[in-house]
């Protein structure tokens, strides 16, 4: 009894960690191995050793892409929850149709971020500076997505829309945790408004705070349909998320060694992150 | 208790004009998916005015030319399959790794190493997975749904792992004495048992699929086959600068999602919480 036990255990889980391994870890261990070439995807290469990691930290093209990926992650990632916890404390308090606002709220979400882009990118394109024009703002009366300075504003807009649907469902599940009994306590207290929020409400809802970031961070320094949608990297190369380089230069740029190095920087980053993230907010509740 | 609970009117207000920001969009691109190009004047209200006629020509000519019932299949089906697979075998791999991980060195490290496969980025892979399925053949669907089932492996594994420990083992043992095995006992008892963590996974891995863009592009490139997004990629050039048919094209290719978020929205919201939470 014991061994049928044992051996179906083991018979689940070596052909599932095979396959695994087969389109995880090969593929991993491979691009490691491609990124010390100077292979271009098709034909005979030399390895080179370290010179595509030497020549990743003096290339411009990739530092700028590096450099507005983590300006858009920062930014969308204030901006998507600042307003969300507005939102989330909005539809959590005393309102009618609570679950219909709820459920229309969290639309942006569900749809494909490749359409949402492209329909955004006529909206930027005509209808905005249509509007700006009728109210007459000149600085808005050209695309913004055709001004090297502002799109990423445009990139921005886009991510924080469909990513505030999500953060706002994750922070009302968070605020529903807190029992009523704690604001009437606070009540005495003296803690209303702001204070509430600050001393109450907030440190409470610090662990769904948690999830918000690392999931925000980590889809934003991802990005890639957006980007794909809505400027394809331009103009001037001023929105080439890591994501989009990676994927334009490597796969049909003649590229691949050079930017499966970028691609192995970029995962450490990305490891990085999320572990200076995790154990960041891991101290922070443990101090409360 | 309902009467003692005042309504707050403003909040209220701000969140009905808050709506406008989802709600315009989506209006937007209903009205200019049923105009004819030579009502859309540069004009604001040009543009966003309604429709002079409600016909479904844009959508007949952007059906022929995305070939959409074609793409609308490849999508459902790379979704469905991918989905099924994901509640057998992730199920089963939380199960294997859930029950052993605590007291065998071996399971925790497999463990470890999947859920470890979180953090890479497709970036990383996509180049050598290109290769890798031309090589063996996979340079389609089935290619891309096996991606899948490893992409979504780390989180799903997770979730059920977890969903595990609040599930007695005494409850396998009771069907252990009655002489059935660990594998009849698994299909019998714990996986009917774990269903709402399958409706949890289901709907997270459904969302995840249908909307992705990057695997089917690197995958599917050479195969002449389309999902939806992939679609509206690809023709993103035939459409021209005829944006009633593309907008047309781009609602046609929401309208399925739209549905199924209709119908099942109390589900896909739990599911999207609990997945972000656990």
């Amino acid at each position: 009894m014991k061994n049928d036990r044992k051996r179906t255990f083991l018979l689940i889980t070596i052909p599932i960690l095979a396959l695994f391994i087969c389109f995880n870890t090969i593929p991993l261990i491979r691009g490691v191995y491609y990124s010390f070439t100077n292979f271009k995807g098709f034909g005979s290469y030399d390895w080179v050793g370290l010179r595509n990691y030497m020549d990743l930290f003096t290339d411009s093209r990739v530092g700028k892409s590096y450099l507005f990926t983590f300006k858009l992650a920062v930014i969308s990632t204030i901006v998507t929850n600042v307003i969300s916890l507005m939102l989330a404390l909005a539809l959590n308090s005393k309102i009618r149709a609570k679950s219909f606002f709820r459920g229309a709220y969290f639309l942006p979400n569900i749809l494909g971020s490749l359409v949402v882009g492209y329909i955004f990118n006529y909206f930027f394109t005509y209808i905005l500076p249509a509007m700006a024009d009728m109210a007459g703002i000149d600085s808005l009366s050209t695309s913004i997505l055709s001004n090297p300075n502002r799109a990423w504003i445009g990139v921005m807009i886009v991510c924080a829309w469909q990513a505030i649907a999500m953060n706002t469902i994750i922070y009302i599940s968070g605020l529903q945790t807190v029992p009523e009994d704690v604001y009437e306590a606070g009540g005495l207290d003296g803690a209303t408004g702001w204070k509430q929020f600050r001393y109450l409400t907030f440190p409470l809802i610090i662990p769904f705070f948690s999830i918000n970031m690392v999931l925000c961070v980590k889809n934003f320094l991802m990005v890639f349909d957006q980007i794909m949608a809505l400027t394809k990297g331009g103009p001037a190369q001023s929105t080439e998320s890591i994501s989009y380089l990676i994927y334009n230069n490597g796969m049909s740029g003649g590229q691949f060694g050079f930017q499966s190095a970028n691609a192995v920087i970029f995962f450490i980053v990305i490891v990085a992150v999320s572990v200076a993230q995790t154990s960041f907010s891991g101290k922070k509740e443990e101090q409360l | 208790m309902i009467e003692n609970k005042k309504t707050n009117w403003p909040v209220m207000a701000l969140l009905i004009l808050g709506l406008s920001t989802i709600a315009f969009p989506l209006y937007m691109t209903i009205i200019i998916a049923f105009k004819q190009p030579s009502e859309m004047t540069t004009s604001i209200s040009g543009i966003l005015s309604l429709p002079q006629h409600w016909s479904l020509d844009n959508f007949r000519e952007a059906m022929r030319v995305t070939d959409f019932w074609h793409s609308l299949l490849n999508s459902l089906l790379i979704s469905v399959v991918t989905v099924v697979l994901s509640l057998i075998i992730h199920s089963l791999m939380g199960y294997a790794l859930g029950r052993n991980k605590a007291k065998s060195k071996f399971y925790n490290l497999v463990y470890l190493f999947i859920v470890s496969g979180m953090f890479v980025p497709f970036a990383i892979l996509m180049m050598p997975l290109a290769k890798q399925t031309a090589e063996m053949g996979l340079g389609n669907w089935v290619g891309v749904v096996l991606l899948y089932v490893v992409f979504y492996m780390p989180m799903n594994t997770m979730l059920y792992a977890g969903y595990l420990v609040n599930i007695p083992v005494a409850l396998e043992e009771a069907a252990r004495v009655d002489g059935a095995s660990t594998w009849r006992t698994y299909w019998s008892i714990i996986f009917p048992v774990m269903k709402p963590m399958h409706a949890t996974v289901a709907v997270l891995t459904a969302l995840a699929v249908w909307n992705d863009v990057m695997t089917p592009l690197v995958i599917m490139a050479g195969s002449g086959q389309n999902t939806l997004p992939l679609a509206q990629l690809n023709f993103q050039s035939q459409f021209g600068t005829n944006y009633n048919l593309a907008f047309a094209s781009y609602l046609l290719s929401l309208i399925p999602i739209l549905i199924f978020y209709i119908i099942c929205q109390k589900q896909i919201l739990n599911g999207v919480v609990n997945g972000a939470v656990k």
